[in-house]
């Protein structure tokens, strides 16, 4: 019988589970805020499906209800792509190590 | 166009740059490299799409154009965005991603067609499952993060709201979510589809509602957790690895700061969840609410005693990000650091309103990370220490919680700042902390509070040192 391919999904889920376990695990405590930025960022690749829904009209008519909340979708995902991404990294651009003025 | 497999080839590689991405948190030097590998999955995932769908009709400007007003809110928000507002943002960025992931599901369960899952009123079963488990995650993150963000911006007061019979009511409505999807997979109907999502909706902002405002850390590390479940439950409706993957991670993530945040107060996850701390644990505090002799000082004490120590030791608190005493505080520390007294700063993983909210706000103020210590790293060269400055913290410097059992934060871990030579304290009156609990290092005999706004205080002693 052949295999479901809902399960070969599932099994990347679990396995991802487990790599984003090991992974934030060794995320330094002190960077715990960029990583909830970025996490935001990443998270918001939702936008994938947002663009599909936008697409669904045809040239005619490009609005429908279910593009309406594609369009919105985008808008949402967009601000915080940009955001995420944006803020982490002027986070990041903060950190510094101390000058080496030490003899 | 591009076949289905090769789009499915370059999901998993954006996949792989996320993961890539999270890794790079690991230490400050390869963060920005990862933060770089981010953007370029997402550019991949995006790009990708718009090949795969290959429908380049006039809905692709409307789609660009889109992304360009999202971008430029999104870009506008994080340059302007000060820096001690971040967990208000990280919370209204959650509320967002809830919302999209809303608005994913609607768009595909009134349009399968465009997401190959079936016609509009027969949708494949599985599909219709992952698509309601994700819209009605979606809804309770979209709500709970709402109410996180008015709390955290002090629209709404941050002090816990209960009623009776608020859990009974919660347990109630968690159940007809799950009798709502069990429906709407047996009928399709659209009816109960908006149902659903009213209900979670409604469930998001009763969940929030009774946590408390210092208990913000837990709430927003789990709202950080659903918006990933979300993502997840859309990638499985889509059949989409990248959504999938990173959906697992984001999720993982948030769960894991919740865990770390919860052990960082010595409570557990349900006791936070159910939330009303607080609001009624008087009881031991009650007792000896009698008058205590404390010593107070102002700045001139402070900087005299600091003068002549050769160590200190600060510890900040979300005081100073409310003061916005960081910049200040900095310029103090750097007048120390020119008479050769060796400063270090100590961080309670509570410390602010969500996770490494005090590390960000000493970044801001150029204070170099290595200078800047976790509670396990540093609690033991409080002994050695001669001057603890505590700025804008209170409970996680208690040391009852290490001596009464009858306290409610006995066993969670503090900074041991009593076993200092001696202890600045720096707040704005004697009143207790969030947990309601007098702090007994204000008595003790080596404290001398500092009573000022903190960002006041730290420059006059900065002018008397």
């Amino acid at each position: 019988m052949e295999i479901d391919p809902l399960i070969f999904r599932f099994s990347i889920f679990i396995l991802s589970i487990f790599v984003g376990y090991y992974v934030v695990w060794s995320v330094t405590p002190s960077l715990h805020t960029p990583l909830m930025s970025v996490t935001n960022a990443i998270s918001s690749v939702i936008i994938v499906g947002a663009i599909i829904a936008g697409l669904s009209g045809n040239s005619e008519s490009v609005f429908n209800i279910s593009s309406l909340f594609g369009f919105i979708a985008i808008a949402l995902a967009a601000i915080n792509i940009f955001g995420g991404f944006l803020v982490t990294q002027r986070m990041l651009a903060m950190y510094k190590k101390k000058k080496k003025d030490k003899k | 166009m591009i076949s289905s497999n090769l789009s499915a080839i370059f999901y998993l590689v954006s996949g792989v740059l996320f993961i890539l991405a999270l890794r790079g948190l690991s230490s400050p030097e390869t963060s920005r490299q990862g933060n770089f590998f981010g953007i370029l999955g997402m550019i991949i995932a995006v790009t990708v799409t718009f090949l795969s769908v290959g429908n380049f009709s006039t809905g692709l400007i409307y789609v660009l154009l889109f992304i360009l007003i999202g971008g430029s809110i999104g870009a506008f928000i994080a340059y302007k965005i000060p820096m001690t507002a971040m967990p208000e943002l990280v919370a209204g960025f959650h509320s967002l991603v809830g919302l999209a992931a809303v608005f994913v599901a609607i768009s595909a369960f009134l349009n399968p067609e465009a997401f190959n899952l079936g016609t509009q009123g027969n949708i494949k079963l599985g599909s219709l499952i992952e698509m309601s488990i994700g819209a009605a995650v979606g809804a309770i993150t979209f709500s709970g993060s709402i109410i996180a963000f008015l709390k955290l911006q002090g629209i709404m007061s941050g002090s816990p709201i209960t009623f009776k019979g608020q859990h009974p009511l919660n347990a109630i409505i968690l159940i007809s979510i799950v009798v709502l999807i069990y429906y709407l997979c047996s009928t399709q109907s659209s009816n109960l589809f908006w149902m659903l999502l009213a209900v979670s909706f409604l469930i998001g902002f009763l969940l929030i509602i009774p946590i408390g405002g210092a208990d913000m850390p837990v709430v927003i590390s789990m709202l950080n957790s659903y918006s990933g479940w979300a993502a997840a439950g859309i990638g499985f409706t889509l059949e989409n690895t990248a959504l999938i993957i990173t959906g697992a991670l984001v999720g993982s993530s948030g769960a894991i700061l919740s865990y770390i945040m919860c052990k960082g107060m010595n409570r557990s996850f349900f006791n936070v969840i159910l939330g009303g701390f607080g609001a009624t644990d008087e009881t031991s505090s009650a007792s000896k609410k009698e008058q205590r002799p404390v010593k107070s000082g102002n700045a001139d004490d402070a900087a005299f005693l600091m003068k002549n120590a050769s160590s200190v030791i600060i510890v900040p608190g979300y005081g100073m990000a409310v003061a916005q005493a960081q910049h200040a505080l900095r310029e103090m520390v750097d007048t120390l650091k020119k008479n050769d007294i060796k400063v270090s700063y100590a961080i309670h993983p509570v410390a602010g309103r969500m996770p490494g909210h005090m590390n960000v706000l000493l970044a801001e103020a150029n204070v170099p990370y290595d200078e800047v210590f976790e509670l396990e790293e540093i609690n033991n060269d409080f002994a050695n220490a001669d001057v603890a400055f505590v700025i804008g913290a209170n409970d996680v410097t208690n040391p009852v919680a290490k001596t009464d059992p009858q306290s409610p934060i006995y066993g969670m871990p503090v900074l041991d700042v009593e076993k200092c030579k001696s202890v600045l304290f720096v707040k704005r009156s004697l009143s207790p902390g969030y947990a309601g609990i007098d702090n007994d290092l204000f008595y003790k005999e080596n404290t001398l509070m500092l009573f000022a706004d903190a960002k006041k205080m730290t420059e006059d002693i900065t002018k008397n040192l």
